[in-house]
């Protein structure tokens, strides 16, 4: 569990993060969303130790974090930046190795768990782990970037705008890379952001920052169907917001019994996809099938009236 | 590549014979030499010359090196910022007094021989080496450094472990510098008595013996060309390695 506790970082005049505390708590994605100079990397980098808080204290695990050398802080808590952030000089395994490195992990051990990442990350072992970073694509520097920095097996992985450098494809992949491996690992993640769609679609919960405060955190369906203030609304965008909801909500929610014309759609899709399918096929409803297997259908009356609902 | 390559040895070749065998260029050199002089200089052995010559060279730019790179690393932490703008006086002032005056003032000091010499050279070397050291320390890549220090590497580890050796192709490129201009400026030593190939070319200028000037004259300068070449190869190399090339 991480605490952030009344945390306050000045820079002169400037508040740049005033007074936020909130709690997360372990095995969940925490998305920091805000528009530019909202305060969230100062947020972020307050918990690593990368800059001192002026006041207030973190507390992971609840051991509070300025009871560590920063140095030894940080090699238990991952870290990964837009841009990478890789040595350019080291091989792709070295790279992932550096924790683990200076944690005095035997070498068998860390060539093991780099092998273990590399697989995880869908890049065969054999072809990239004596590459260097500039031998590889952007997409596949990234994802160097989060093995490194889930390599130690971290307490806590620190993300600042991960993929803001990917182009949108590519980047919507390394999303759902993340979600599934974070899953599988049940690590714990604060991850920072200015695309909401990227906080709604990864984040457990969501913290909105404004003029480095801490405006409303929360569950995503409640930042989208609650705004706190204005500036969230803004944020979500009144026009994205029905959308955004049914985004949240899975087919399952609302399957009913009966049949459908046209191509299923899996349990685990979102209301979105299948009002998608119905406005562009025509159709009232859609089947929905679970492993193959039909198990009834959604229909698009029960769509419309979930919306109207805001959750 | 092959046609450099050929060219390299072929130097390499001129320049072992002309140190190794001198005698086989006397009737290249014989049209510089006045009537019924030397054509060959005989008065000491043109490999030991070379050979301290090169030492002379390779001491003065190693304290030179070992100077330059140290104020470099202390001018580029956040507590030696301050310093910068004095070192760099330092190193620029040791640039542009100008070596002849440096043997002058070092003479009394440190008598006659290699030591003024190497006051001289090291001096002349610093600049080039100091401000190569900064540039490579001080343009390194934002987030790579970020990301060393977010992963918690200590001072000590990201400076040893990251900056110098992302650093080292633009570090050895101004040790290049320096070495190349060292291999030059040392021929003025022989003034105070200092063994370098500059005994031939002095001992020509004396005699009005323009073959001598010729001869020593070539030596270093093949040595200087060869030199040259050589740390741009492994700065190449260096740089491919550090993965920037
Ligand atoms: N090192 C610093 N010195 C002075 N002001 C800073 C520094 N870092 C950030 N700030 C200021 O703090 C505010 C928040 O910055 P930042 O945390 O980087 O915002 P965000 O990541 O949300 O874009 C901004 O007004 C920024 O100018
Ligand atoms: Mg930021």
């Amino acid at each position: 569990m991480i605490e952030i506790d009344r945390i306050t970082k000045l820079y002169g005049q400037t508040r740049a993060v005033d007074a936020v505390s909130l709690t997360a708590e372990t095995g969940t994605i925490t998305a920091i969303v805000g528009t530019s100079g909202s305060g969230k990397t100062t947020l972020l980098r307050m918990i690593n130790r990368l800059v001192e808080p002026s006041s207030g204290e973190v507390r992971i695990n609840g051991e509070p974090t300025h009871a560590v050398k920063p140095h030894l802080l940080r090699r238990r808590i991952g870290y990964a930046i837009q841009g990478h952030g890789l040595f350019p000089h080291h091989t792709v395994a070295r790279n992932i190795g550096a924790v683990p490195e200076l944690l005095g992990w035997p070498k068998e051990k860390i060539a093991a768990r780099v092998d273990e990442l590399l697989t995880l990350f869908g890049m065969e072992p054999a072809e990239f782990r004596d590459r260097l970073p500039l031998e590889l694509s952007g997409g596949q520097q990234q994802r160097v970037g989060v093995a490194r920095a889930l390599a130690s097996r971290p307490d806590l992985l620190l993300m600042d705008e991960p993929f803001g450098a990917l182009d949108p494809i590519i980047r919507t992949r390394a999303q759902e890379d993340l979600r599934a491996i974070q899953r599988k690992l049940g690590s714990t993640i604060m991850l920072v952001t200015h695309d909401m769609d990227e906080a709604i679609r990864l984040g457990d919960r969501i913290a909105v920052m404004d003029g480095g405060r801490l405006v409303q955190y929360g569950p995503p369906e409640e930042i989208v169907a609650a705004p706190a203030t204005a500036f969230v609304a803004d944020m979500v965008g009144d026009a994205e917001r029905p959308m955004r909801l049914l985004s949240l909500i899975p087919v399952s929610d609302l399957v009913e019994p009966g049949t459908a014309e046209g191509a299923p759609l899996p349990a685990e899709a979102t209301l979105r996809e299948a009002l998608s399918a119905c406005l562009w096929t025509g159709r009232e409803a859609v089947p929905v099938e679970t492993e193959g297997a039909p198990a009834g259908r959604v229909t698009l009356a029960a769509i419309r009236a979930r919306a109207e609902r805001h959750a | 590549m092959k046609p450099g390559m050929f060219l390299r040895v072929a130097l390499i070749a001129l320049l072992l014979a002309l140190v190794l065998k001198p005698g086989a260029f006397a009737p290249a050199f014989a049209p510089f030499a006045p009537e019924n002089g030397p054509v060959i200089y005989t008065r000491s052995s043109l490999l030991s010359l070379s050979l301290s010559h090169l030492g002379l060279v390779a001491m003065a730019s190693l304290a030179a090196t070992i100077v330059a790179v140290t104020l470099a690393i202390l001018v580029t932490r956040p507590a030696g910022a301050a310093f910068r703008p004095l070192s760099r006086t330092i190193t620029n002032v040791g640039q542009t007094f100008p070596p002849v005056a440096v043997l002058a003032l070092a003479v009394p000091a440190l008598g006659f021989g290699a030591g003024p010499t190497l006051v001289a050279l090291f001096l002349y070397g610093l600049l080039p080496i100091f401000e190569n050291a900064m540039t490579g320390l001080s343009t390194l890549p934002a987030s790579t450094m970020e990301a060393a220090r977010g992963i918690g590497l200590s001072r000590w580890q990201r400076l040893w472990r990251v900056e110098l050796p992302l650093a080292l192709p633009v570090i050895l490129g101004g040790i290049r510098l320096s070495v190349v201009i060292a291999l030059g400026t040392a021929t003025i030593g022989s003034t105070v008595a200092a063994r370098t190939l500059g005994e031939v070319i002095i001992a020509g200028l004396l005699t009005s013996n323009t073959a001598f000037v010729l001869q020593g004259g070539l030596i270093v300068g093949l040595f200087a060309v060869l030199i040259h070449d050589a740390l741009v190869q492994l700065e190449k190399y260096l740089a491919q390695r550090s993965g920037r090339g």
